[in-house]
């Protein structure tokens, strides 16, 4: 890789006119802020030298090919990879102007502001009322039942889950479709009131109603919260993102607004492999 | 073609051969354990009554019972389970969730899995010289209990952390995603979810111990005992003693060695008949096992 692959565009410095958003959206201060960033699993580093910048309330989608360390890169930001043994960080992850990775850091805290929808859903074999209300309790956040009964409504209401639920809250969460199942994990997410959503291809093991289903729910979703999604699907990421981020090798090749990145990016390598020619 | 025929018949000729074979295998097994069960059912089943059960030993042969050898091996299992469950649990969780992984603690689990295998006599002298001579505990319920306890605490071991690798690691991850500390996500969602098969094994490790002979007829257990251990409950505050503890005791096992070594007939008829209350104690035992696992595996599918 020579050293122009790695340099990387920063999202600020693109001017195009979009249609929805006027350019002080995708503009507006930087809720994620990585800095160098290099990541290894025991002696093998699978990302090198990353930095970006991820705005606040937009959906950013990492793409690449499989391996290229973009849900790896993910997991960085909620540190997730702190559960996987012999993993080492190197750089700085900003968010909200604090080091995520400096010492003193509350993890569970962290993890609390950041919320995280993972590949395969993953309720937990509880009814569908506790798989919710779960992050809830731990976090003490609600003082009586009406509270937490109203909050997992609310969550439920979000992830456009509710009115299918509603008459069987009680009810084992295994019990659902695949596809409802995702966006209870979602609602699981959001009933904690995170202000950033990890997304891990999370309509991947879905059909195409359930996967419409979901990037609906992500376009809603990002008036309130600042999305950072992983997606295999390119027509996904182009539908449902602002900001695109391609990766390759462990390397951030090209972070661009989605539509410059889909019509006239900047590296000759993101040109070819959205066009297919690898990947 | 006709090559192509002849394969086949061939190999069906195999599978059949195989089949055979495998029920043969199957019915040395079954047969064995039915032709023993059926001997000790017609030998003991005669014996088998309520003075049988209520009584204590005797030099008479009639009038001898079991009442004292399975109080002690009830009291015996009790301080097993007390013992090994926790500690093994512990461990076990200790182990796959929150020990790093090194040589040192791949030294440890090769080392369990070995101690599971190792003679269950070894286990008796070791008690013999540790809690009888060492810690002066005596030949008493608790040596007794503590001596069965090492023994199974590998199997428990093992279990637990069979049971917690089966939990898919998304769970883990889920309820780290939403601020958990590691005790809650051992807490809240690897000990409910992991219940059926650490239970299970726990069930199978303590019918195992409710068997065993060598190591408490090491450590010296009494082979004839005519009077039960002190009662846990007492009528004076605090209403609670745990002097039973400290009283000797024989358990079913060393019971029936004892009577079977006699050369009266008639002793041998009390053997099955104990032997009997054994079997029927384990497989009650090996039944709640199989329900919990049943119950769990409805609740819970990955």
């Amino acid at each position: 890789m020579s050293a122009q692959l790695s340099k990387s565009v920063d999202p600020s410095t693109a001017t195009i006119e979009r249609p929805d958003y006027s350019i002080e959206t995708i503009t507006s201060a930087a809720k994620i802020t990585v800095r160098h960033l290099n990541f290894y699993y025991g002696r093998v580093q699978a990302l090198f030298d990353i930095s970006l910048n991820i705005s606040e309330r937009i959906v950013t989608a990492f793409i690449g090919p499989s391996g290229c360390g973009k849900s790896t890169f993910l997991r960085i930001l909620n540190r997730m990879n702190d559960i996987i043994p012999a993993t080492r960080v190197e750089g700085e992850v900003l968010i909200d102007d604090q080091n995520i990775y400096a010492t003193g850091i509350d993890v569970v805290e962290l993890r609390r502001r950041v919320g995280m929808v993972f590949q395969k859903s993953n309720p937990f074999p509880k009814s569908i009322f506790d798989n919710v209300a779960y992050g809830l309790r731990i976090n003490r956040m609600t003082s009586s039942k009406r509270e937490l009964e109203g909050c997992v409504e609310q969550a439920l209401k979000d992830a456009a889950l509710w009115v299918e639920v509603k008459d069987r809250l009680k009810q084992s969460a295994l019990g659902l479709s695949g596809g409802q199942q995702q966006r209870l994990c979602i609602a699981r997410a959001l009933a904690i009131r995170p202000s950033i959503i990890l997304m891990d291809e999370p309509a991947s093991a879905l059909d195409p109603k359930a996967t419409s289903k979901i990037e609906e729910l992500i376009v809603e979703l990002k008036k309130q919260y600042t999305i950072v999604i992983v997606t295999h699907n390119m027509q996904q990421a182009a539908r449902v993102s602002d900001v695109t981020a391609f990766f390759l090798l462990g390397k951030l090749i090209e972070v661009n607004l989605t539509e410059k990145m889909f019509t006239n990016p900047d590296q000759k390598l993101t040109e070819d492999y959205i066009t297919g020619r690898f990947g | 073609m006709s090559d192509f025929k002849r394969i086949i018949a061939k190999r069906k000729r195999q599978d059949f051969i195989f089949n055979i074979v495998g029920i043969m295998c199957t019915l040395v097994g079954i047969v064995t354990l039915g032709a023993l069960l059926t001997d000790l059912l017609m030998d003991g089943l005669t014996r088998l009554n309520w003075t049988f059960l209520t009584s204590f030993p005797s030099r008479f042969a009639a009038r001898a019972g079991i009442l004292s050898s399975w109080v002690g091996t009830l009291l015996i299992m009790l301080v097993t389970a007390l013992t090994a469950v926790p500690l093994g649990v512990s461990a076990g969780i200790y182990l796959e969730e929150y020990a790093r992984k090194n040589w040192v603690t791949n030294l440890i689990e090769i080392n369990i899995a070995n101690l599971a295998g190792v003679p269950s006599i070894i286990y008796g002298l070791m008690a013999l010289g540790l809690l009888v001579y060492q810690f002066k505990l005596g030949q008493s319920v608790l040596t007794g209990g503590l001596t069965l306890a090492f023994l199974i605490l590998p199997i428990v071991i093992v279990a637990t952390r069979e049971a917690l690798r089966t939990i898919p690691q998304g769970i883990r991850e889920a309820a780290y995603a939403l601020g958990s500390s590691k005790w809650q996500v051992v807490r809240h969602h690897l000990l409910p979810y992991s219940l059926g098969g650490t239970m299970t094994g726990i069930i199978i490790a303590l019918s195992r111990a409710i068997g065993e002979t060598a190591p408490l007829i090491t450590i010296g257990a009494l082979t004839f005992i005519a009077f039960l251990p002190p009662l846990p409950v007492t009528t004076q505050p605090p209403f609670l003693s745990i002097e039973w503890l400290w009283s000797p005791f024989s358990v079913l096992p060393i019971q029936m060695f004892n009577w079977v070594s006699r050369p009266d007939q008639d002793f041998v008829v009390n053997a099955a008949g104990a032997g009997l209350v054994l079997i029927v104690v384990t497989l009650l035992l090996n039944a709640i096992a199989i329900l919990i696992r049943y119950r769990v595996r409805k609740r819970i599918k990955w």
